[in-house]
């Protein structure tokens, strides 16, 4: 923790992709940091808030806050960027999505201090429930700049080059890592550490032209992006993140690729030791349009090296067009478009292109025949949910029950010996779904939400259910932290004492059948269960019991 | 004088909460003191939760990809039996299993036996190694948490990880929270000791 701290610029130091774009952010003089966590994107404000708490010359130069949620997050942000400061929001991928509707208007006005959002994709949804989601749409969908590190050492130079980008064209810009990226080690080199800054103080400076979006203007301010666009495809044209590898080769075949796959590609050529022209693109949107265009023109071949769906592809397909319409254009009919892309797929996938060959498999193995049991995640021992599971399976016949699911560790309900959980969609969605099964069906149903969840979506879900009066039973799984990313606090478990209480929450709703039971009072949460599922109106049970990981 | 190696993959496996994540620090910073390139990958969240953890390290001359290639692996480093009979498709004839002798039981369904995992470990490479490394620790240091410590440097002194001891003990020296220097630095001793014994 100490060596991010470290100011001795050159020195060479390892770091966590995460680690890393905070340290790209202390070296640029970041003023404003504001995050929610989430897999693979946590350890960003997590490293943040550890410098903030430590005692260092850095600490006070900067801001921090885990913000409610994400959109949140953002708003807090926009605000921080109109009153000048330099300023960073990190989330993963689908809390870029609830910030969405925040996000479209800012890239629209446009920054006033830099800012720099990160957004943290995690193919193979190695922990993330919903869905496997590319948040290269995003980048489409909004017009954000975009640019996209393979390693540690990138993800500190794109944060940098970020601030540089927003700095100048007065634009928010995005850095999209995913899980190899953001959860990879290597060493970095270091830069010096910025913010001397003794306080951070910013000013609102009325502009109501640049900071209010409503049309006649929006429209305006969309022709405006546009030419801060096509501002930003000229520099993404001379920038050198845009890295062009060509070796001495007679070969007409390249490779055009990013992010992590680049990595996997330049492991394939050493494994094959094949020397191809390489394109290693550092920007997703605006594309360099003019140097994928000078890199095909004399290709036979090109194979495009992207994970999840053919963005690039689309686009090299669309700029062959003018400059070399008879290219083959290889890339999704030999990589997959689900999951996460592995090396040994890639080096399949040149081999095949360039008519190598590449023998994984050991002739001499012979792999023995066995079966191991899978080891599904586990609640710890000890954990206060075991005792809720154990309560809810006393109180009532499983099968004649629907249990909603929703974002936390205790969506473990829905694997062995569990089995409590019937669907799982999105935060604070366990709510929001089981008042529309309600409506529908009048089945009884639980749902499940924890603290930090409540806080985030579960809110507005729980006022629909009194406002459009639906009775489901909505079983809040209180431990006191946002446990599953790491124990981050939240409202109403902040790091000081004294939170909000979700029971005053709830009751300032105007819902009458609310409790807060210890878990450990298994007669008591038993027999509550049973009454409120009887209940004409929504019931909340708090089943209040720390994280065993937490100090109370 | 030194001799670099080309390129040393490795892969360790458990459970969650085995501390692969401190291992994997520990043997980067020994790898980066050691003058070569390095990689790791990691997963972090709810799949950890004392399900199965596989982190990968790769360090040599030059290193792309963080992640290990199927039957690439030099060592793969087991902290508990199945976990690295799990691992196997990384393996080759030639590869290294230095293996904490612990079965972490799956619940709710039959467990492969210490005896049926090492006979299906030995058809895929000679080169198993079994060290009762939790067992170790309970009894001479009474916590089982640094069997990890314990195996990686074992690992070293055997020559199974292609790093100098001296480099782990600085390396941990540099890793390990003050609080618990101590005993992690028993573990790196008690490894010398046993290994100058093996």
């Amino acid at each position: 923790m100490e060596k991010i701290l470290l100011n001795k610029p050159g020195k060479k130091i390892i770091l966590l992709g995460n680690e890393a774009i905070v340290r790209g952010a202390l070296e640029a003089g970041v003023d404003f940091v504001s995050t929610y966590p989430g897999t693979p994107a946590s350890e960003i404000g997590d490293t943040f808030y550890k410098v903030k708490s430590q005692k260092s010359k850095v600490k006070n130069t900067f801001y921090f806050e885990y913000s409610v949620n994400e959109k949140v997050a953002l708003e807090a942000g926009i605000g921080a960027s109109f009153s000048g400061l330099k300023t960073l929001i990190a989330m993963k991928h689908f809390g870029l999505n609830v910030s969405l509707e925040a996000l479209g208007p800012f890239v629209h006005t446009g920054t006033k201090g830099a800012t720099v959002i990160v957004g943290a994709d995690d193919p193979s949804c190695h922990s993330s429930a919903q869905w496997e989601e590319n948040t290269r749409a995003i980048s489409y969908l909004t017009h954000i700049p975009t640019l996209e590190p393979s390693d540690p050492q990138e993800c500190k130079d794109f944060v940098k080059l970020g601030f540089q980008i927003s700095e100048k064209f007065k634009i928010p810009v995005m850095i999209r890592t995913t899980t190899r990226v953001a959860h990879q080690r290597a060493p970095v080199v270091l830069g010096k550490i910025q913010g001397s800054k003794l306080k951070v103080q910013g000013k609102f400076i009325k502009d109501p032209k640049k900071f209010i979006t409503m049309p006649p203007r929006v429209l305006e301010m969309k022709k405006e992006l546009f030419e801060k666009i096509e501002k930003i495809k000229e520099f993404s044209e001379k920038s050198k993140i845009n890295k062009l590898l060509r070796p001495a080769t007679k070969k007409q075949i390249g490779i055009i690729t990013s992010g992590i796959s680049y990595l996997y590609v330049m492991e394939a050529l050493q494994e094959l030791n094949l020397k191809l022209p390489v394109l290693k693109l550092g920007f997703f949107y605006p594309l360099p349009e003019k140097k994928i265009q000078n890199f095909i023109r004399g290709l036979k071949k090109v194979l495009v090296v992207e994970e999840l769906e053919p963005y690039l592809e689309k686009e090299v397909e669309r700029l062959a067009k003018n400059v070399n319409p008879k290219i083959e254009i290889l890339g999704k009919n030999l990589i997959a478009k689900v999951g996460e892309l592995k090396p040994k797929e890639v080096i399949l996938s040149i081999a095949k292109m360039t008519n190598s060959k590449f023998e994984v498999q050991d002739s001499k193995l012979k792999v023995p025949r066995f079966k191991i049991p899978k080891r599904f995640p586990q609640l710890c021992p000890g954990c206060p949910y075991w005792l809720v599971f154990g309560a809810i399976k006393k109180a009532v016949d499983p099968k004649k029950v629907v249990f909603g699911g929703d974002i936390g560790c205790y969506m473990l309900a829905g694997l062995p010996p569990h089995f409590l959980q019937d669907y799982l969609s999105c935060m604070g969605s366990s709510i929001g779904i089981a008042h529309g099964i309600k409506k529908a069906t009048g089945q009884k149903l639980i749902a499940f939400l924890g603290d930090s969840t409540f806080f985030h979506a579960g809110i507005p879900a729980l006022i629909n259910t009194v406002f459009n009066k639906s009775n489901p039973l909505i079983i809040i799984m209180n431990n006191q932290t946002t446990a599953m990313t790491g124990h981050q606090p939240h409202p109403g478990a902040p790091a000081k004492p004294d939170g909000l209480k979700i029971e005053n929450v709830i009751k300032g709703l105007g819902i009458k059948n609310v409790k807060v039971i210890d878990p450990i009072n298994q007669k008591e949460f038993v027999k509550t269960v049973k009454e409120f599922l009887k209940k004409k109106e929504v019931s909340v049970i708090i089943a209040q019991r720390p994280c065993i990981w937490i100090k109370k | 004088m030194d001799k670099k190696i080309n390129q040393f993959n490795m892969l360790i496996v458990g459970t969650g909460g085995q501390g692969q994540l401190t291992l994997l620090q520990v043997l980067a910073e020994a790898a980066l003191s050691e003058g070569y390139e390095i990689r790791t990958s990691e997963l972090h969240g709810l799949s950890q939760r004392g399900g199965q953890v596989e982190v990968h390290l790769r360090f040599g001359k030059k290193i792309y990809s963080p992640l290990v290639l199927p039957q690439k692996a030099d060592l793969i480093l087991g902290l508990e039996m199945q976990e690295a009979l799990r691992a196997c498709p990384y393996a080759n004839s030639k590869t290294k299993f230095l293996v904490n002798e612990k079965i972490i039981p799956i619940p709710l369904v039959k467990n492969l036996t210490k005896k049926e995992i090492l006979k299906n470990l030995k058809k895929i490479s000679e080169n198993i190694i079994l060290v009762p490394a939790s067992e170790i620790c309970k009894k001479e240091l009474g916590k089982e948490i640094v069997a990890g410590i314990y195996l990686i440097s074992f690992g070293a002194f055997g020559g199974a990880i292609a790093l100098k001891p001296s480099s782990i003990l600085d390396s941990i020296k540099k890793i390990i929270p003050a609080k618990y220097l101590k005993l992690n630095l028993q573990a790196f001793e008690l490894a010398r000791a046993k290994f100058s014994q093996f």
